[in-house]
């Protein structure tokens, strides 16, 4: 019998996943019929989603857990079963700021640039005003992520800076009226913002976070236990369509069906780079080769790591300024289900970690993880300061936190 | 009470209008522009915010109302979870409702319901508009058929007209569709002309 699912999502090139998984037939061989609902902010992903107009949803994580813990709205419980795919973020800054703090013309050196604005930032203030930055919702990985890169580097994101939210479509209309001066958002919105001109990228999200958590796959946690078979398969499907969305004979094919209307729309041009890891970084500038700009599939990449679900909630605590609770931690935390994903993919050949947490940041070199099933290399993992993250201390890395 | 409907399109926004007119005490202001929309909405300093799902404004009006709750009069999202019913009601009808913290649910309740009445009343017209479209578009190509017929087999236009009827009648399809297909295969094997 076929199963009917429906998927939200944004129009954003990490949306791939499921969107292939029905292209591709995967999700037919797997008993599901995919129906997808595109709209334009993450508020109407969410709503549709708690409200059953979708049954899953294309999600910032870090919205998964605040919906779940009742920031901003009444509690609901969200789970996360899989995770559609590690960075595949950018920053962007202005024409005019990038030309004085960023010289070298390719992805910055973190430290450098970040050094670079923290002198930028001071010589405005003395001025009377505050450089602007663009992310795209308050509770998305993009917001933590400048934050945790702007805060390493001395500007304090609240007081130093101004932080507002813009929709991704319209980052680049945001820099030609000159409304921000920075933005932190999804492909292939960065690659709009260069190819008319007004930003240029000057880092990845990668190299703040390398393998950093990024969008994830929401169902309300009552739904999925209801339909769980219909989950797992959904899952597998997934997984399929992510080994063909990183095979290079298929970039063309893939950008062609993402730049169709009804997905992400635009120019299939503009979608390969960030599927390619290939930018241009600036308007008429060569393409760059960032391996791993996007990370969608190997090393377990769709692995709901139990310790990125914290990471989360870390930097939720450390902005929002609540306090730290056992209680709400441990609700965060149950927001990423391992159990499903492996229950979903036990009995395939798809290589299964043994562990269900790990210490985020801690792998700087290549390193054989434990595996319930098959075999998983893990590459670096770090955070561009070089700390790290053990679940297991969270309150410790709070209180070291700049 | 002070009503802001945050919509892109100004002809639903008006249609909503219409309805909430109704209102007694009730003030209505129309925000269509996407610039500029924070500090408009600051100045007019609504009880009630309406605004269309699909409008790709909502994260950043959601992002003040977050920052608001430090504000005199915090904003919250109208999610009384008393009222789940009427709010899932909304989000069918495609409007999302944010309301003042303290506003009472017996005043916002007729407002809402009218919210909803006038939201589907407009889908409804798009529905209809649509339709009429469609068939605009359906009679251009029985029209092309036609005349492709009467030019290949030398028919008259009745002749032809009832050559595509019968053709529909004996396979059980719609005359638009064997247009359709008269069409296609004429573009595929014609002269290109």
């Amino acid at each position: 019998m076929t199963e009917k699912l429906t998927v939200g999502f944004l129009p954003l090139a990490d949306a791939c996943l499921p969107i292939l998984a029905h292209e591709h037939g995967f999700a037919e061989e797997e008993g599901l019929a995919l129906n997808f609902q595109r709209d334009v902010s993450w508020a109407t992903v969410l709503d549709r989603l708690l409200y059953g107009h979708t049954d899953a949803a294309h999600l910032v994580a870090p919205l998964a857990i605040a919906a779940t813990l009742g920031r901003g709205r009444p509690a609901q419980p969200l789970a996360v079963p899989f995770v559609l795919g590690l960075n595949g973020n950018a920053i962007t800054m202005s024409a005019a700021l990038a030309g004085r703090i960023a010289r070298s013309g390719k992805f910055e050196d973190p430290r450098e640039l970040g050094a670079g604005l923290a002198s930028e930032v001071a010589a405005r203030k003395r001025a009377g005003s505050k450089l602007r930055f663009g992310v795209v919702h308050r509770y998305s990985s993009h917001n933590y992520m400048l934050r945790y890169w702007l805060a390493g580097c001395g500007v304090r994101p609240d007081e130093d800076v101004e932080i507002m939210t813009v929709s991704p479509p319209f980052v680049a209309d945001a820099y030609a009226s000159g409304e921000i001066d920075g933005a932190c958002v999804g492909e292939p919105w960065n690659s709009l913002a260069v190819e008319r001109g007004v930003a240029r990228i000057v880092l990845a999200t990668a190299q703040i976070w390398r393998r950093g958590v990024e969008k994830v796959l929401a169902v309300r946690s009552p739904v999925l236990e209801a339909r769980r078979p219909a989950f797992e398969a959904l899952i597998r499907a997934m997984r399929k369509a992510g080994k063909h969305f990183v095979d290079p004979e298929n970039w063309d094919g893939n950008a062609r069906i993402l730049a169709r209307p009804e997905y992400v729309g635009g120019d299939p041009a503009l979608i390969r780079r960030a599927i390619s890891d290939r930018l241009v970084l600036r308007q008429g500038g060569e393409p760059v080769h960032f391996p791993d700009f996007m990370f969608q599939h190997s090393e377990a990449a769709n692995f709901p790591w139990v310790s990125q679900a914290l990471w989360l909630y870390s930097q939720m605590i450390r902005w929002d300024r609540t306090p730290f609770a056992t209680g709400e931690a441990a609700a965060a935390a149950a927001v990423f289900r391992p159990d499903v994903y492996r229950s979903a993919m036990q009995d395939t050949d798809d290589p299964l970690p043994g562990a269900s947490s790990k210490v985020e940041g801690s792998v700087a070199q290549l390193t054989s993880v434990g595996t319930q099933q098959g075999v998983i290399t893990l590459s670096p993992n770090t955070f561009f300061d070089g700390d790290s993250f053990d679940p297991e201390k969270l309150e410790e890395y709070l209180a070291r936190l700049p | 009470m002070r009503i802001a409907i945050i919509d892109e399109s100004a002809t639903r926004a008006s249609i909503i209008e219409d309805g909430l007119a109704q209102l007694p005490d009730s003030e209505i202001f129309i925000l269509t522009e996407r610039k500029g929309l924070v500090p408009r909405l600051e100045a007019i300093a609504p009880d009630v915010v309406l605004i269309d799902l699909g409008n790709p404004s909502r994260d950043v009006l959601e992002e003040y109302f977050a920052v608001s709750r430090a504000l005199a009069r915090p904003i919250a999202m109208f999610v009384d979870q008393a009222d789940d019913e009427a709010i899932a009601a909304s989000i069918d009808a495609g409007v999302s409702a944010y309301v003042v913290d303290g506003l009472s649910a017996h005043r916002i309740r007729p407002l809402l319901d009218l919210a909803i009445k006038r939201f589907n009343a407009f889908a409804r017209l798009q529905a209809d508009l649509a339709a009429a479209e469609g068939k605009l578009a359906e009679r251009e190509t029985i029209d092309r058929a036609k005349r492709i017929l009467m030019d290949s087999k030398g028919l008259s236009e009745p002749e032809a007209y009832a050559e595509l009827r019968r053709k529909a009648m004996s396979s059980s399809r719609r005359i638009a569709e064997i247009a359709e297909a008269v069409v296609t295969a004429h573009d595929l094997l014609g002269d290109g002309a």
